[in-house]
């Protein structure tokens, strides 16, 4: 069941485009995830959506309601800011307890549902205390405990933990996801770090100065990028530049084959896909020889920079390939040599 | 960091300035104050407390001095009245005019406050324009002899006067309400109205409280509106302080006085700032 729909939206600031033709549906219950640089405009859509921005062109829906012409303290949206703007010269009983008291609901059920809200979150030791007094991760659980308390139909969450530092973080990431399941309401989770997307998210949407690049599982996106930004900005990836003959790829010294009409192409290749090649291969792997350039040991994991002939080089990521290595040959299966369109320069 | 004979050389000049243009006259205003005047017009340097008796005895020292704080609390009020909407204004709607709008705000505060005076003086006279006005468009057919030479003429002027000084602390802690919170209020329901009462006055309290006190202590020194537009009945103790210490020749008595309103004004500004430190938040 498809919650909210973006519909061809675009925002400009005077003559600086933020965002165009966004369109974009969220399914009920849905962790979705809006990724993108800074810049991008994810933050601009975020606001669009909860109406502190209006749109230039387009519309946003909610089920049968038309959203974008209401004004923000009607829509049954709520926010996590980014840097949680909780009320100061409340404590955070009180904070949370606002849009209750605004909807002028009876004391007796702000009092139960503000304090579930707390139990929630784990922070119902702090009712008492003004939001100065308390941590920045308590500080993100009450903003989030403010916004959920009110039931709304969807929740934004701009950026949430970006001021927490890295093991708070991954802790709120495993949180806030398994909270999400919880109370089933939907999110969209905007973010730069393509990391916290992956691990959390339903559906990633890229956003890349102001327009979508792919709206995909995390796991399509990776295994199967789009484009050579979304292949670029996902984790790393090897980028071929590739000519196209009869069925053949061509790319340096590699061939294989591939359903693709003839001309240029771009394909990215992971560098978790390449081998170091073993005596017994399968049928329809690639084999290269080539010259070891860079050895980076990273534990688990060993990044090797392969020189292949003209000038081509490959990222290969073997489990420890146990010493230092000078000339190898290497081996992928053609399938994950994936094609990507590329991606047009836009200011 | 920096050598001692640097600090000392920062600190001394300011230390001196205070010393001798502040420290020195008031102890000798608060000597002042416990001794007297003999018949033969000199000043007798006999420690008593009977000026400050006199103050409490004789009806229009404190009258006038109760009347000065009814006319002060007044001007605060109406600044307020004023200088809040104004603020606000500016602060949350003004847009790109904001810049402008402020700088309009100011500029009568560069205009001599003797030509301002005199302005209402010229406005509100039985000649003046308002009346001229008045009896033009048949609303009266006599002038209206309250508006001049009354408490109504220096409230009047006061608040014009001493607004902008009002305005600004409010106008600077509008300024400093983070505008997530304005957004985070709508975002979780809260009309415009209910965010104003909710958010923006409770979080601005501490520009409220300066602006107050400003317009309170600076009105309740005040002697030149009074005697320039209030007339007998408008008559503020400031202006018989300038007595006392002219043509009365009582500088003691004089001294006494001015020394009350020192205190009230001391305990004014510490009341004040406790009140701005329990309603800010940062």
């Amino acid at each position: 069941m498809t919650l909210l729909s973006i519909r061809n939206v675009a925002k400009q600031f005077g003559k600086n485009v933020v965002l165009r033709d966004i369109s974009l549906a969220v399914a009920e219950g849905e962790f979705l995830t809006i990724l993108g640089e800074s810049g991008s405009g994810k933050t601009t859509l975020l606001r669009i959506i909860a109406g502190f921005e209006t749109a230039s062109a387009g519309e946003v829906w909610m089920g049968e309601e038309r959203l974008d012409r209401q004004p923000p303290y009607r829509r049954r949206v709520n926010t996590v800011f980014q840097h949680y703007a909780l009320f100061p010269h409340l404590t955070v009983e009180q904070n949370v307890a606002y849009g209750l008291r605004v909807a002028k609901r009876p004391e007796a059920e702000i009092a139960s549902r503000v304090s579930e809200a707390l139990e929630k979150v784990k922070m119902s030791a702090h009712a008492k205390s003004k939001p100065s007094k308390i941590s920045g991760g308590q500080q993100q659980r009450i903003a989030l405990a403010r916004a959920l308390v009110n039931r709304p139909r969807l929740l934004l969450l701009d950026e949430p933990l970006s001021a927490l530092d890295a093991n708070l973080r991954r802790q709120m990431q495993v949180e806030l996801k398994s909270l999400q399941r919880e109370v089933g309401i939907s999110f969209i989770f905007v973010t730069h770090d393509q990391e916290e997307a992956m691990v959390m998210s339903d559906r990633i949407g890229l956003l890349r100065s102001g327009e979508l690049e792919q709206v995909a599982t995390p796991r399509e996106i990776y295994g199967r990028p789009a484009t050579a930004y979304a292949a670029q900005f996902i984790g790393h990836t090897n980028l071929l530049k590739s000519d196209v003959r009869g069925g053949m790829v061509r790319c340096g010294l590699l061939t294989w084959p591939a359903a693709l009409p003839d001309g240029p192409a771009l394909f990215s290749l992971r560098p978790e896909n390449i081998r170091l090649a073993s005596e017994t291969s399968e049928p329809g792997t690639v084999r290269v020889r080539g010259r070891v350039r860079h050895q980076a040991f990273h534990g688990a994991t060993e990044l090797i920079r392969v020189e292949c002939g003209d000038g081509m080089v490959l990222v290969v990521r073997t489990p420890g390939s146990g010493g230092a290595l000078d000339d190898v040959e290497l081996e992928f299966s053609a399938p994950d040599a994936v094609p990507v369109r590329e991606s047009p320069e836009r200011i | 960091m920096f050598s001692r004979a640097y600090k000392t050389a920062v600190t001394l000049p300011p230390l001196l300035w205070v010393t001798v243009f502040l420290l020195i006259p008031y102890l000798l205003m608060f000597c002042y104050s416990f001794w007297s005047v003999s018949a033969s017009q000199t000043i007798v340097h006999s420690w008593n407390l009977d000026n400050y008796g006199q103050l409490l005895r004789v009806d229009v020292y404190w009258q006038t001095l109760l009347r000065s704080m009814w006319i002060a609390a007044r001007v605060t009020v109406f600044s307020l009245v004023l200088g809040y909407p104004l603020a606000y204004f500016l602060s949350f709607y003004a847009g790109k005019k904001k810049d402008l709008l402020y700088q309009l705000v100011i500029i009568p505060l560069w205009v001599s406050y003797l030509v301002r005076a005199y302005a209402w003086k010229t406005i509100l006279g039985s000649d003046g324009v308002l009346n001229t006005m008045l009896q033009y468009v048949h609303l009266t057919k006599h002038p209206l002899e309250f508006l001049l030479y009354s408490p109504f003429a220096v409230v009047l002027t006061l608040t014009h006067i001493y607004t902008p000084f009002a305005f600004l602390p409010i106008y600077a802690a509008l300024e400093h309400i983070p505008r997530n919170l304005v957004e985070a209020s709508h975002d979780l329901g809260a009309t415009p109205g209910q965010t104003f009462w909710k958010v923006i006055l409770p979080l601005s309290i501490p520009g409220v409280v300066a602006g107050a006190t400003f317009a309170f202590v600076l009105s309740l020194g005040d002697f030149l509106a009074p005697l320039l537009l209030g007339g007998p009945s408008g008559i503020m103790i400031s202006n018989i302080v300038v007595s006392l210490f002219g043509a009365a020749y009582n500088w003691p008595l004089g001294a006494a006085i001015s020394f009350c309103m020192l205190l009230l004004v001391v305990i004014l500004l510490v009341f004040s700032e406790r009140l701005e430190k329990k309603w800010s938040f940062s």
